[in-house]
């Protein structure tokens, strides 16, 4: 496990998303769901002794929303990690800190805006994240530091208030309540193909620049006045990570609404496993983030089957005790 | 003292710095020569540290300019400026996840490429740094689990792997032990004659300043106090001055050096 951690967690990564293609309303065995898959690969033909409706199912329903979720878990996730090593702080998260309540709002903005398409609603969500990170940041600033205390302060404060404007936003629109309260909750209400093509883009782009950070972020672990004298340009660093992360939180909001604690506590376990350089950390939480939200997911959509729990407070309930126990495991270790 | 018709590789030119409203440099100018050790010393809050903030582009100086090679400091990238000048800090508890090898390859930074792939060359460097400072045999430790005396040396290493022809310290020998010191000093000593570095070095020890450097520099509120020989700043008068505190000076018998020695 210490040695090859890639290799370990693609594995549980294409296991998740088996099972979250194969398990639902309707049971498809794994077998099978495998076999449809790769059936539709040029150079494979199986026989299908399935009922045909599984195919239906599985192409047109499922394979969208398992990609669209497991891409939201690595987005989350990843730019978790990757805020955690700009504020050098443990706690940051884009829940936490308020960037995903931002984006939110900047989301609904656009929402409630009749003539533009939903085109545009990743872009909404990625400018109120990034305004929402900068009053943050400016609020938490102590002097050159960032301290744990006044970021997850400013953090709650921003994201009430932004919260607080897209629940006013919501009461005056009352067409877009409904439409608006179940994206909000977390849940990845959309579904077909139509919504993954609009977010691949965004999610791409973000992913990549959250990984290509890696370095950088390893040299301001340092703090910024050594990370300069070695040559970093963090003033240019910091705007590159913030501007990364917050695509990557938009995208993620966008399409699957506010989900906590993902970007908190997949990267605390990698660290705790794989410890702390942020060239392996960071695509490891990526691919960390994917297995943990198919998981959740998966229990979401099975818990109450036929209804959908939303996956948001799937999370929450897993994800604020676990983090708890974390925190209270890595009293006595030095991981940060 | 050496004698040299080259330009000084570090030239400081009537240079100040503000924090606020707090003058913390005041019309700072001083010279260092390429295999000089410059000792500098003065009270706390005389403005050493600040001096090697606006040395390493942390700080901007409010007046005076600062020239390595020949040329302004601020025309310099940081990539360009982390090659010309390596800085060792004082230890604190910073990066503590990271092991002491990925550690002293961050030194390496200014030449690595975005991604941060280390080139053999790179490696071989890293190893030479390590090596230099007796940390290879702690590699694989994490910067939390080592000891404050063994953080300073790793950050010793991670400046050495930097590859720059002028070093700054401040207080290198604070968390080390006796023979950690003696060593580290030893070792500045031997790479300033093998690779004719350029050292600037905050020192609490006057003893210390006086047996390593070539010259040195005290401060005291943000000014120039004196400037020269071991023996010439190193005075009853100056010292009084600087630090409202008595000694007496007298040569050791056997090495010659200028030895400080506070009156009881």
């Amino acid at each position: 496990m210490k040695t090859r951690p890639f290799l370990v967690i693609s594995l549980i990564l294409g296991f998740s998303f088996l099972l979250s293609i194969a398990l639902g309303a309707v049971t498809i065995p794994p077998g099978n769901a495998l076999r449809i898959l790769v059936g539709k690969l040029p150079w494979f033909e199986f026989s299908g002794d399935w009922p045909s409706y599984f195919e239906t199912i599985l192409l047109d329903l499922r394979l969208p929303h398992s990609i669209l979720v497991a891409l939201t878990g690595m987005a989350l996730a990843g730019s978790g990690a990757s805020f955690q090593g700009l504020f050098r702080n443990p706690l940051a998260d884009p829940y936490l800190i308020g960037v995903a309540s931002g984006a939110g709002l900047g989301a609904i903005i656009v929402m409630s805006i009749p003539q533009v398409g939903r085109y545009l609603i990743p872009l909404g969500a990625f400018l109120g994240g990034l305004g929402t990170i900068a009053a943050v940041y400016r609020l938490a600033k102590v002097g050159r530091m960032v301290p744990l205390t006044t970021l997850i302060l400013a953090g709650v404060a921003i994201g009430s208030f932004t919260s607080a404007l897209t629940s006013f936003l919501m009461l005056i629109s009352d067409e877009m309540v409904l439409q608006a309260m179940s994206f909000l909750l977390g849940g990845s209400t959309v579904t077909g193909w139509e919504p993954l093509v609009i977010a691949l883009p965004y999610f791409s782009i973000g992913l990549t620049l959250l990984v290509f950070g890696g370095h950088s972020l390893n040299v301001l672990q340092f703090g910024e006045e050594q990370a300069q004298q070695l040559g970093l340009n963090v003033e240019r660093v910091k705007i590159f990570i913030i501007i990364s992360a917050s695509l990557t939180t938009a995208a993620a909001v966008s399409f699957s609404g506010v989900i906590g604690f993902v970007g908190l506590v997949v990267p605390h376990i990698i660290r705790l496993v794989w410890g702390g350089d942020y060239k392996k950390l960071i695509p490891l939480s990526i691919l960390g983030g994917g297995i943990t939200l198919l998981l959740s997911d998966i229990v979401a959509r099975t818990i109450m089957a036929p209804g959908y729990l939303p996956v948001g407070i799937v999370t929450s309930l897993i994800g604020a005790p676990f983090f708890l126990w974390i925190l209270r495991r890595a009293k006595k270790e030095v991981f940060w | 003292m050496k004698q040299t018709i080259n330009p000084a590789v570090l030239q400081i030119r009537s240079l100040s710095a503000n924090y606020g409203d707090v003058n913390a440099l005041d019309d700072i100018s001083l010279d260092v020569q390429q295999g000089e050790i410059v000792g500098m010393i003065g009270p706390n809050g005389a403005g050493k540290s600040t001096l090697i903030k606006v040395l390493s582009g942390v700080l901007n100086a409010s007046a005076g300019e600062v020239l390595i090679n020949q040329k302004n400091v601020n025309s310099y990238s940081p990539n360009q400026r982390a090659r010309t000048l390596a800085v060792v800090p004082q230890a604190r508890q910073l990066g503590g996840a990271f092991t002491v090898e990925q550690a002293v390859l961050l030194g390496r930074t200014a030449y690595l490429g975005f991604l941060g792939k280390p080139a053999r060359e790179d490696l071989k460097k890293v190893a030479w740094a390590m090596k230099q400072t007796a940390v290879d045999s702690l590699a694989d430790r994490k910067l939390a689990e080592i000891s404050g005396g063994e953080q300073q040396r790793v950050l010793m290493a991670r400046a050495l792997a930097q590859d720059a022809p002028v070093l700054l310290l401040d207080e290198p020998t604070n968390h080390l032990d006796l023979r950690y010191q003696v060593n580290l000093l030893k070792l500045i000593k031997k790479l300033v004659k093998q690779e004719g570095l350029s050292v600037l070095m905050a020192m609490h020890d006057l003893n210390q300043v006086s047996g390593t450097a070539d010259r040195v520099v005290l401060l005291a509120n943000g000014k120039l106090k004196a400037l020269g020989s071991p023996e010439e700043v190193l005075t009853p008068e100056n010292i009084m001055q600087a630090y409202q505190t008595e000694i007496e000076t007298f040569t050791h018998p056997n090495s010659n050096k200028h030895i400080i020695f506070p009156v009881e």
